[in-house]
């Protein structure tokens, strides 16, 4: 099953990564492969934006706006940034 | 000692009956310490075990129809909240020093569904304190967090219940946890492990390596299943306002002299087209979800929505609506908003939405629905004066 496409916030700085394999270790949808002792973003459309490779990323490579995505939770969210 | 088991049962037995069983249920099923209410594990510990910083329970794993009943009170949503049990380190089988030791979260449904996989194996249990929510809940909002794991490690002390100095833990603990920083704290170095317990007993056997397919979420049918009844539980309020507007209505066609039947009996028999609307969101919808058209639940439940209205307005006799074109429009406007927002609704208990995709259709989806219902209210109003 794949969400919408061309939404996910995820961002991989090829140059910082170390091919370490955590990302593909924690990450629940395969969104990364290794490629040449690397970490490649090949499904980002899958990327759900749970954070857990960004959290686990030894050298801070990974980029992505973790957030729960639910209507309700989002709605609150925007009434909380209008009250404010 | 099977025998003074028994024996045991049968005398716990005698004595709950005597005792009155509404307040022996408030007694067996909770307890409080510090201030903080749990929920009792007596029937799940079979023994304790003598270690270094005291005696560990040992927990079951075998569940009883008790844990049944709760898990499927927690499917209905019937004190859903109340499910924290004590965090600290338990024991399975007869773990030794070198026993491996998973890390879960402090919500019964959780720790059940562990305990259930864990039969053979020796192994210690750190229940850390998610305020009895799950894993990848708790992960979400960061309450399972390195913070709490650290916490809970120098608490409990476990480096004298244990020598080696790995823990793992469910894969869906990792958005909350960066392991880096549990290591820096404490020593210890973190494995993730299965997202799913049931492969708990494999991962070990592949000398704690999670496959591929142990590391990637599912939402199968039956997961998906498992969901509807809360969700329909959770909406079925929303049938409150549709059936004051309908009282409302029917009480101007009353007015106008069109009433036949009563405006309660017609009110609630027009309620049933929206009672069914409910459940096509709420169950029908994740059943169908991988085979609805689009991407976007938004689009996917105006399919329903759309599907549901023509079927109504077809069969409005049935559902004793009046046959004029206004008010085809405004039910149809009111019965496709509900399906549509219950399908945006979803998008909360699924395992692949993310914020950004659902902000995206909020943004578009959440005020069409609003005017449209609001419209479709107008409608049936204006028909009815």
């Amino acid at each position: 099953m794949e969400y919408l496409k061309n939404v996910a916030s995820l961002k991989l700085n090829e140059e910082k990564c170390t091919g370490c394999k955590m990302c593909i270790n924690v990450c629940p949808h395969e969104v990364f492969v290794m490629e040449d002792k690397k970490a490649v973003i090949i499904r980002k459309d899958s990327c759900m934006e749970c954070g857990a490779c960004a959290q686990n990323c030894p050298s801070g490579a990974i980029e992505v706006k973790k957030a729960v995505g639910w209507v309700l939770a989002i709605l609150k969210g925007i009434l909380a940034g209008c009250r404010k | 000692m099977v025998m003074d088991l028994k024996e045991l049962d049968k005398k716990a037995c005698w004595c709950e009956e005597k005792r009155d069983s509404s307040l022996e249920l408030n007694i067996s099923e909770n307890h409080e310490e510090n201030g903080k209410v749990y929920r009792n594990l007596n029937e799940a510990i079979t023994g304790y075990i003598d270690t270094e910083i005291g005696s560990i329970p040992k927990i079951r794993t075998k569940l009883n129809y008790k844990d049944a009943l709760g898990c499927i009170g927690i499917r209905l949503g019937i004190n859903r909240k109340n499910y924290c049990i004590k965090p600290g380190i338990y024991a399975v089988g007869k773990p030794t020093k070198v026993s491996p030791v998973l890390v879960t979260a402090n919500y019964k449904f959780t720790f059940d569904k562990l305990r259930k996989e864990l039969e053979g194996l020796d192994i210690w249990i750190m229940v850390i304190d998610t305020k009895g929510i799950n894993v990848w809940c708790a992960a979400g909002k960061g309450t399972f967090s390195h913070d709490e794991i650290i916490r809970k490690i120098k608490t409990t002390e476990l480096s004298k219940v244990v020598v080696h100095k790995v823990l793992i833990l469910p894969q869906l603990a990792a958005p909350g946890v960066s392991a880096k920083q549990v290591t820096k704290a404490t020593g210890f170095r973190i494995i993730y492990g299965p997202i799913r317990a049931e492969d708990l007993k494999e991962f070990i056997k592949n000398r704690f390596k999670a496959s591929e397919r142990m590391r990637k979420v599912t939402f199968t049918f039956k997961e998906r299943l498992v969901l509807t009844p809360l969700e329909t539980i959770q909406n079925i309020k929303y049938l409150l306002l549709v059936f004051l507007l309908f009282l409302i209505v029917n009480y101007l066609l009353k007015i106008r002299g069109e009433m036949v039947n009563g405006v309660a009996y017609t009110s609630i028999i027009n309620l049933s087209a929206y009672f069914i609307a409910i459940l096509i969101g709420t169950v029908v919808f994740p059943i169908l979800l991988p085979y609805l058209p689009f991407r976007a639940f938004s689009l996917k439940g105006l399919v329903l929505g759309v599907f549901w209205a023509i079927v109504v307005i077809n069969f409005s006799t049935i559902f004793m609506i009046s046959s004029n074109l206004l008010s085809y429009l405004g039910n149809g406007f009111l019965l496709t908003s509900l399906i549509t927002y219950l399908a945006l609704n979803f998008t909360g208990s699924t395992p692949y939405t993310c914020f950004s995709g659902v902000l995206k259709e909020t943004l578009y989806a959440v005020p069409t629905v609003i005017i449209c219902s609001l419209v479709g209210g107008i409608l049936l109003i204006i028909q009815a004066i």
